[in-house]
């Protein structure tokens, strides 16, 4: 059994279609890219499995772990391990970046039977996991994201990742808006959570990331539907021919 | 669950402090004139001087209800308030005077420990003196001892008439004038206690000192008056909470408080006010229309901390008469509206002296039908010369049946002032809510996460143990030292 399944997925946003029948099983262990030019549903395919309440799921069904996720609430669906790093971080002022990343990991434990860290345990494991991201400490204790440049989001929300310990990752334009350094940090630290019980999914409209990180899939999304899948070659033929081929091939 | 819905479980827990209690009350009869005000004064054995002062803003006051002049220029509304059929007298009846707490009604030491307050010595390890003011009458002050060894008079407003009569005479409405407002004339007629505080020169009060109201007989208004004298480069950090029993119909609190600040001396006032609100209907609830000001002398600081979440209606506007050159006022305020709540509370800061400078932090949270208005003075007289201000004023929105309103007012009349005024309204968003639940924080605690947030400016003002009960108030959990 996949550690996800989606079987013929359809959203909308606004009442309008955005993904209209996507099927993609990822296993425990594995690296999935999503790919596709802007406007093709990456993001929402993102935000409907973590279950924000304007991606509204039409028809289909999606398994993890082999129980029905789109039955579950947000919060549910986090402590049972997926974890979403956003394309837009999100900041919440007057409240520290620490505080909000206790918080969510102490309810987290809480509901896998797990004692709740207390502070000083959890500086303890806030120190070792900022090496991951190469991050100040000075970081954690300003409001979350409030001032933080588009490079230093990307990086909180992999740190926040690296805490948390999800079973299923999924990041969402990750890449974008960083520089060739960020890049690297961020996949560094995607890296060295990859594991033989993770699993994580790559929506990405570059191919730059994959340079980093090696792809076990490639998927190819394009206006709501998977129209192309295959290995981490599939990436490199799209970096080298761009979309439009893929967009003449299913027209 | 959304946001509204979530503010409205946390609203919609039951007020607890609700309960009425058993006690025989000495009341007066129904109504207001002469005859009442000579009875309050009797009864509380009064020298001719107070006699006298509540004769006169009696006399005003029933000038003013005749000219209609019940102020109606704020932002809420409420059906007209008939004042001859408010108790204006009520007192927990006692067979003679206390000779010490021992000798306090248990019935009403058992209210306070209800309501979490430390009145009996044995908890005297938490260091704040308490002066407790049941239905008007102070009922019991702690540490009045230790006070005393420093100097410092900590007492009931009774106490104070009858022991320092020489102070209450010259500083008595010296802030606040018998003729200050609609509000403040009728309880200079028929307040009938409150509490009283005086730091002598150079002293800094070896504790807090902190004063709890409750209101509880029915159909009474509770008319409290607190003065506080803090003389030449003395400090005093003073804390005041309010409760009520539940009732379904409104009740009428007007109390006042003056702060005088000295040279050089220091006063930070808290309030965390908790009166009920009414139902979630809006039915019953406490109309809390209160004068609250301070005057500060040269280099004297006057900082009012507030936590307004009870009421049906608020209606106050701490300020402070920045008098003395290089003086400081200070106004930090948290207000929440829900279900039918309403809220026009802000401050007035007039500038008087050179260098005065005056800070306003004001956060207003509406949720439910609550409508929430910030209303704020901002004056800098003639001979202000290099006197600053600086105003912020946010609103938090959660639900869209709310209101928040800002109403700033300045007024600058010396060319050398700095006035700095900024304003911010902000809704809790779907995409906030969303990314805490993301990280596996549950509905409730974001919500609260996101309002505490908000709110940190001004609750970093607060005393440790009043900031606790700050955010429990607002259905907070307190952010923990990490970070």
């Amino acid at each position: 059994m996949a550690l996800l399944e989606i079987k013929n997925l359809h959203a909308s946003v606004d009442g309008k279609e955005i993904l209209k029948g996507i099927d993609l099983a990822v296993d425990a262990g594995e690296v999935h890219a999503v790919m596709g030019p802007n406007g093709s549903g990456k993001s929402t395919l993102a935000l409907a499995l973590a279950g924000h309440p304007s991606y509204v799921v039409t028809e289909g069904e999606v398994l993890y772990e082999g129980r029905n996720l789109l039955e579950m609430a947000p919060e549910e669906r986090a402590r049972e391990g997926v974890f979403l790093a956003f394309q837009y971080p999100i900041e919440i002022p007057g409240v520290s970046n620490a505080y909000f990343l206790k918080a969510g990991l102490n309810e987290i434990r809480a509901h896998r039977g797990l004692e709740e860290l207390d502070a000083m345990e959890f500086l303890e494991l806030l120190r070792e996991k900022l090496k991951v991201v190469e991050m100040d400490q000075s970081l954690v204790n300003r409001p979350v994201n409030e001032g933080f440049s588009g490079g230093e989001k990307k990086r909180n929300e992999i740190l926040q990742m690296a805490i948390l310990e999800p079973r299923l990752a999924i990041l969402d334009e990750t890449d974008s808006g960083l520089d060739i350094d960020a890049l690297r940090i961020v996949a560094n630290g995607v890296e060295s959570l990859r594991g033989p019980e993770r699993a994580m999914v790559l929506v990405t409209h570059y191919q730059r990331l994959l340079n980093y990180i090696t792809p076990d899939f490639v998927h190819v999304l394009f206006n709501g539907r998977i129209v192309r899948s295959g290995g981490k070659e599939l990436a490199l033929e799209l970096e080298e021919r761009g979309y439009d081929w893929i967009k003449e091939a299913v027209a | 669950m959304t946001a509204p819905d979530t503010i409205e479980s946390l609203a919609n827990r039951e007020y607890r402090y609700g309960f009425v209690t058993d006690i025989e009350s000495d009341l007066a009869p129904r109504g207001l004139n002469e005859d009442i005000v000579r009875l309050i004064s009797a009864k509380k054995n009064e020298p001719d001087f107070m006699l006298e002062w509540r004769l006169k803003a009696y006399r005003h006051w029933a000038k003013l209800e005749k000219a209609e002049a019940e102020p109606r220029w704020s932002n809420v509304r409420y059906p007209s308030i008939d004042y001859q059929d408010i108790i204006y007298y009520a007192a927990p009846k006692q067979k003679k005077p206390l000779g010490s707490l021992d000798e306090v009604d248990p019935e009403l030491v058992a209210a306070f420990a209800k309501l979490g307050i430390p009145i009996e010595e044995q908890k005297r390890l938490t260091g704040v003196a308490v002066d407790a003011v049941f239905d008007s009458v102070s009922v019991a002050t702690t540490f009045k001892e230790k006070l005393a060894e420093a100097g410092v008079i900590f007492c009931s407003f009774s106490d104070a008439v009858q022991n320092h009569p020489e102070l209450v005479q010259k500083y008595l409405g010296t802030v606040v004038p018998y003729t200050d407002n609609f509000f403040a004339t009728l309880n200079s007629a028929v307040f009938t206690d409150g509490s009283f505080c005086y730091i002598p020169k150079g002293v800094r009060s070896p504790m807090e000192l902190s004063t709890y109201f409750r209101i509880n007989a029915a159909d009474t208004g509770q008319f409290e008056r607190t003065l506080i004298i803090a003389d030449e480069g003395s400090y005093v950090s003073y804390l005041e909470g309010c409760t009520a029993p539940m009732r379904d119909t409104n009740q009428l609190h007007a109390a006042v408080v003056e702060l005088v600040a000295l040279d050089n001396a220091q006063i930070k006032y808290s309030t965390v006010q908790n009166w009920y609100a009414g139902d979630k209907e809006g039915k019953g609830g406490i109309y809390n229309f209160v004068t609250k000001r301070g005057k500060a002398l040269t280099n004297a600081k006057i900082s009012w901390t507030q936590v307004e979440t009870g009421s049906a209606i608020t209606w106050k506007y701490p300020g402070c008469i920045l008098q003395g050159d290089n003086s400081v006022g200070e106004f930090y305020s948290v207000a929440l509206t829900n279900n039918y709540q309403q809220a026009d509370t802000g401050t007035k800061m007039i500038h008087i002296g050179k260098n005065t400078r005056s800070t306003i932090i004001s956060k207003g949270i509406s949720a439910g039908h609550g409508q929430n208005s910030y209303r704020g003075l901002v004056r800098m007289q003639k001979g202000a010369t290099g006197a600053r201000n600086y105003s912020q004023c946010d609103s938090l929105l959660l639900g869209d049946k709310c209101g928040a309103h800002t109403f700033p007012y300045l007024e600058v009349m010396n060319q050398s002032a700095q006035v700095e005024h900024e304003a911010s309204t902000s809704k809790i968003g779907e995409d906030q809510l969303f990314y805490c639940k993301q990280r596996g924080i549950s509905t409730e605690n974001a919500v609260s996460m996101i309002v505490n947030g908000f709110c940190k400016e001004v609750f970093r003002e607060l005393p440790m143990e009043f900031a606790v009960e700050a955010t429990k108030l607002l259905g907070v959990s307190l952010e923990g030292s990490v970070g």
